[in-house]
């Protein structure tokens, strides 16, 4: 059994002239926190895209605990025990944040009988302590289209974790988040992802956040890796520091 | 919900009256229910956003089953026709679905408009088989085992559909509630992440189209029984498209909204079709045009009180693929 929970390798695509994945590969420990920074363009999304199936890799392969994924669909990856939450909040906005995460319990736990009531799901009561754990009780019974931008990301993240995924990738956790909200919500977040022991890989552009929440960092460029190593080493890579950051050395 | 109770038993209360206050009324109201039935299955797949233009196909189907079976010795028994000619309507919808819940949007609605209007021009060809234009007429069977005159039959078929008709509300608001039915709505709303939720919003579709072929397919049965002659005109797209029109005009907000739209629709067409006989499908545009533009969620809104609910104010932008 190999130590890695998920093992890209030599991730390749093309659309048109352009290489999104230029032998994209990273390999990931459970429990990390891995951070992906980059210009962009860099192919950050279509790595993620292309780990949870919803692009196919012209070559190259991705792993899943010890599994072969790469030819799957993202229902079927998703059922493997990956989740994802995605840059703009992919969620059923007629529906109230309590009904989108009822659904996805649904989906987890195979309750698809036409005699039970949504609303009524036996395990109600979990969802409620996990929309506590991400500070967003209060909303449960709000429709999602009321709800802004920042909300919306979270609730994105929590179905993504009623699906008790053994490894998350999170597009941009903070985007849409003030700026004086963003430690809350990434605090709140990893609580949430240490109590259930989820891997998580995230896509950021805040580096104050990479610094205080990743384990590990990789820096996409061109579609690949260009470098990796922790927070603090990249950080203060001068190259990162010109190229990603913005402030010369 | 408790608006959405009274409207349900009022109707019901007017429907148990009225046919005998008014005996006259017993065929319309029962035709009446039946196309409520097939646009209650119309109803099930504008829950995931899919129109179907050829429910016409399922309707007719049941209907050409029973009268299949009512001419042979074996099959004369209204308690024997019924369920057999919606389980083969059913099974019809089982065969199209594995095809048609591939498709989303216009390709859906036309797909099934495409199928129904094959089967419309085999009824109207195979002349030997199916009577042609001509169509087949249905023997009146029994009830229960006892032979009725007309009346008698026309009068206790009225009150079964009806009691078809409710049990078929009932249970496809239940399943609205359900998760399998708010996957549906799913669909319609976000099927991203329906998908990353490990959901197959085919499989979910599928399911709804075959409860939505098997409402047709009673609907279908019953009103074969009812009119007693069964032709192609069943299956046409005319049929199929008032099936969407009465599901529009009572609106799709309730289970009631189909049955209200077919009672109007009825209504409508009975009175026009005395006063405007020659202008009387220009009264039903009319009447679907001040629906869309003053009622817009239907009869059923109108009464409930109910805005549509596809015009949310959007705080964010509209999702996309990722």
């Amino acid at each position: 059994m190999s130590e890695f929970i998920l093992e890209a390798r030599d991730l390749e695509l093309r659309f048109g002239g352009v290489l999104a994945a230029n032998g994209a590969s990273l390999s990931v420990r459970a429990n990390e926190r891995i951070a992906i920074i980059g210009p962009n363009g860099a192919g950050k999304t279509t790595f993620i895209n292309l780990c949870t199936g919803y692009l196919k890799p012209q070559s190259g392969s991705v792993v899943f605990a010890g599994q072969d994924v790469t030819a799957l669909s993202p229902r079927a990856i998703t059922r493997r025990g990956i989740g994802r939450s995605f840059q703009i909040p992919q969620l059923f906005t007629d529906n109230t944040v309590m009904e989108n995460l009822l659904l996805a319990l649904s989906a987890r736990e195979g309750t698809w009988s036409p005699f039970l009531r949504l609303d009524r799901h036996p395990k109600r009561e979990e969802m409620i302590a996990l929309l506590d754990s991400v500070g967003l009780r209060d909303t449960a019974e709000r429709p999602v289209r009321e709800l802004p931008e920042g909300m919306r990301k979270l609730i994105d993240i929590a179905v993504a974790l009623a699906l008790d995924p053994k490894l998350i990738f999170m597009d941009e956790p903070t985007s849409g988040v003030s700026s004086h909200e963003k430690f809350q919500v990434m605090d709140t977040l990893a609580r949430a992802l240490d109590a259930r022991a989820t891997t998580a890989i995230f896509v950021e552009h805040d580096m104050d956040v990479v610094a205080r929440y990743a384990s590990r960092v990789a820096v996409w460029s061109g579609g690949r890796i260009a470098l990796e190593g922790t927070p603090d080493e990249i950080l203060n890579h001068p190259e990162v520091r010109e190229t990603v950051i913005g402030v010369g050395v | 919900m408790a608006r959405q109770y009274l409207i349900g038993a009022a109707l019901l209360i007017a429907l148990i009256v009225f046919p005998v206050v008014s005996p006259w009324s017993t065929v319309i109201l029962t035709v009446a229910l039946c196309e409520g039935l097939a646009a209650l299955g119309i109803l099930v797949l504008l829950r995931a956003g899919q129109v179907s233009f050829g429910h016409g196909l399922f309707f007719a189907f049941s209907a050409y089953v029973v009268a299949f079976m009512a001419a042979a010795s074996f099959g004369h028994e209204v308690l024997l026709l019924v369920p057999i000619a919606t389980a083969a309507s059913g099974l019809v919808a089982a065969l199209v679905g594995l095809f048609i819940v591939r498709y989303r949007a216009i390709f859906f609605g036309m797909l099934n408009l495409a199928i129904s209007m094959v089967f419309f021009s085999l009824l109207e060809k195979l002349f030997s088989v199916t009577g042609g234009a001509d169509g087949k007429r249905v023997p009146r069977p029994t009830l229960a085992g006892m032979t009725l005159e007309r009346e008698t039959f026309e009068f206790w078929m009225f009150y079964i559909t009806l009691a078809l008709a409710v049990t078929a509300a009932l249970g496809v608001a239940r399943y609205l509630l359900s998760p399998g039915g708010k996957a549906l709505e799913a669909i319609k709303s976000n099927e991203t992440r329906l998908e990353y939720l490990g959901v197959s919003s085919r499989k979910v579709l599928y399911g709804a189209y075959l409860l939505s072929g098997l409402l047709a397919g009673l609907g279908g049965a019953i009103i074969a029984l009812v009119s007693g002659h069964v032709t192609p005109e069943l299956a046409y797209w005319v049929r199929s498209g008032e099936f969407v029109f009465i599901a529009i005009l009572g609106g799709v907000g309730g289970v009631a909204g189909p049955f209200l739209g077919a009672l109007m629709f009825q209504i409508i067409r009975g009175y026009a079709a005395v006063h405007a006989p020659e202008t009387w499908h220009a009264v039903l545009g009319v009447m679907l045009l001040v629906i869309i533009f003053f009622a817009p969620s239907g009869l059923y809104g109108l009464i409930a009180g109910r805005k549509r609910k596809s015009a949310p104010k959007e705080t964010a932008p509209k999702e996309t693929a990722p």
